[in-house]
């Protein structure tokens, strides 16, 4: 672990994330998410799917695999088409600031707006990190956004929501283990897309996802 | 700082002081201060003379962008709503990615763009831009908010291009002194402009929409 990983899992890196819920607004709308228990449950649920998945596709985009055979790689586990543009808005933030903070022709290399994962591998490899590393930015980012979303849609304790993500670590190391074991992931959870979906069509919504 | 460091190594060399392609003025403010309102006397009262787009950021529903389609001052193509998690002003200024994305899918789309405002989701008197996003900034502040606030300060008000007192229509109901709002922000402000206006009286925003050309002139010089 180099410092290099705290930035890049950092929330305060300005790279859009702030804007995406990760399918909590749409949880919350539809009563699933409503207290700590209810939000650990959905934080867990996305860890062990969304999660899986994104820590696979960031740690074989940090080992060096092929950008765009990854990039079709996540389209083809991303059957929500607001799923997908999320994603795909996320990675054109992440590449942006990637590219500022560690320069590397690496960043050339990537599709026009890859999804979050493949730039997650892109800047862990510019910022001289490990696939490890890769996969655990893209287990924790799986569950940091979203939590900090819950926190401010319900208007929650943040010392509560603080103590639910720390509890999550082993969990999430375990995810990011298991990206260098397993492969490219598949998990995939239909309620997320779902959530996704019918959250595309609001008006009225503070998140873009 | 021991001499082995060489300070350039840590400063991104290409950092634009000011941004390429069109001139972004930023309108900033409190809720109900006028910025839409604002934004579409601009839009009106400029869209004949400038190639110009205006990128929205509602707190909540997209009322300002639908506002700005529904009385029809641009086409709908060059209106751009961006969501902000429940926090307008981290999209403006912490974390400007939205906004950025947004800017430049509206010069992606119009390639001779000359002009966007981007109008901030109402926020207090801390809340500015940062000059990653915008050229210049507005902030727009109404006399029913009563005739302290320029006093009180806050980055918007001190230290925006142009201070905006709108509504200067309601100042006999609510009782605010014009003249003290005046002092107050010239005290706070420095050389920097303020102008007292009425959008009611007003529709055209005549005053600003000089000081806008003025940037825009500005600009193209430099
Ligand atoms: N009396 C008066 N009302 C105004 C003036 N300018 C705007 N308003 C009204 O103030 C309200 C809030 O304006 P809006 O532009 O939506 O504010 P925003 O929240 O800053 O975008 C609307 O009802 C406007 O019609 C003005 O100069 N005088
Ligand atoms: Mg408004």
């Amino acid at each position: 672990m180099t410092a290099a990983l705290l930035t890049l899992a950092d929330a305060r890196l300005p790279a859009g994330g702030h804007t995406h819920s990760g399918g909590v607004e749409q949880a919350i709308a539809a009563g699933l998410v409503h207290d700590p228990s209810s939000l650990a449950g959905f934080l867990l649920r996305r860890l062990q799917t969304a999660g899986r998945v994104a820590a696979g596709l960031a740690a074989a985009a940090c080992r060096g695999g092929d950008p765009a055979a990854l990039d079709a790689e996540a389209d083809a586990r991303t059957p929500s088409p607001a799923l997908r543009a999320a994603s795909r808005q996320q990675g054109r933030g992440l590449v942006r600031v990637g590219r500022r903070a560690w320069p590397s022709p690496l960043w050339d290399a990537l599709p026009a707006a890859p999804h979050h994962p493949v730039a997650l591998g892109a800047a862990a490899t510019a910022g001289g990190l490990t696939p490890r590393d890769a996969a655990g930015a893209a287990a924790y980012l799986s569950v940091s956004g979203p939590a900090t979303a819950a926190q401010r849609l319900l208007a929650m304790d943040p010392l509560t929501v603080a103590a639910v993500t720390a509890r999550l670590a082993p969990g999430i190391d375990a995810v990011a283990d298991g990206a260098l074991r397993d492969g490219l992931p598949a998990d995939a959870d239909p309620l997320l897309d779902l959530l996704a979906e019918v959250h595309a069509a609001r008006r009225d919504r503070f998140f873009a996802s | 700082m021991p001499p082995d460091h060489d300070l350039d190594d840590y400063v991104d060399a290409a950092v634009p002081h000011r941004h390429g392609g069109p001139l972004r003025v930023g309108l900033g403010g409190p809720v109900g201060s006028g910025k839409t309102a604002l934004a579409a006397a601009l839009c009106r009262t400029l869209g004949a003379e400038y190639d110009l787009a205006v990128v929205t950021n509602d707190i909540y529903t997209t009322e300002d962008a639908d506002f700005l389609r529904r009385n029809a001052v641009l086409p709908d193509d060059r209106i751009e709503a961006v969501q902000t998690g429940c926090c307008p002003h981290t999209a403006i200024r912490d974390d400007i990615t939205a906004n950025l994305d947004a800017v430049e899918l509206l010069e992606d789309r119009h390639p001779g763009l000359e002009l966007v405002f981007v109008e901030s989701g109402g926020d207090n008197l801390t809340a500015s831009f940062s000059y990653g996003l915008v050229d210049v900034q507005v902030f727009v502040v109404d006399v029913a908010g009563g005739d302290k606030v320029p006093r009180k300060g806050g980055p918007g008000v001190t230290a925006s291009d142009l201070l905006v007192v709108n509504k200067t229509d309601l100042a006999p109901l609510v009782g605010a002194d014009l003249d003290v709002m005046r002092r107050d922000s010239a005290t706070v402000r420095g050389d920097r402009p303020t102008l007292l206006i009425s959008l009611r009286e007003d529709p055209t925003a005549a005053a600003v929409a000089d000081w806008v050309r003025e940037q825009v002139r500005v600009r193209v010089v430099a």
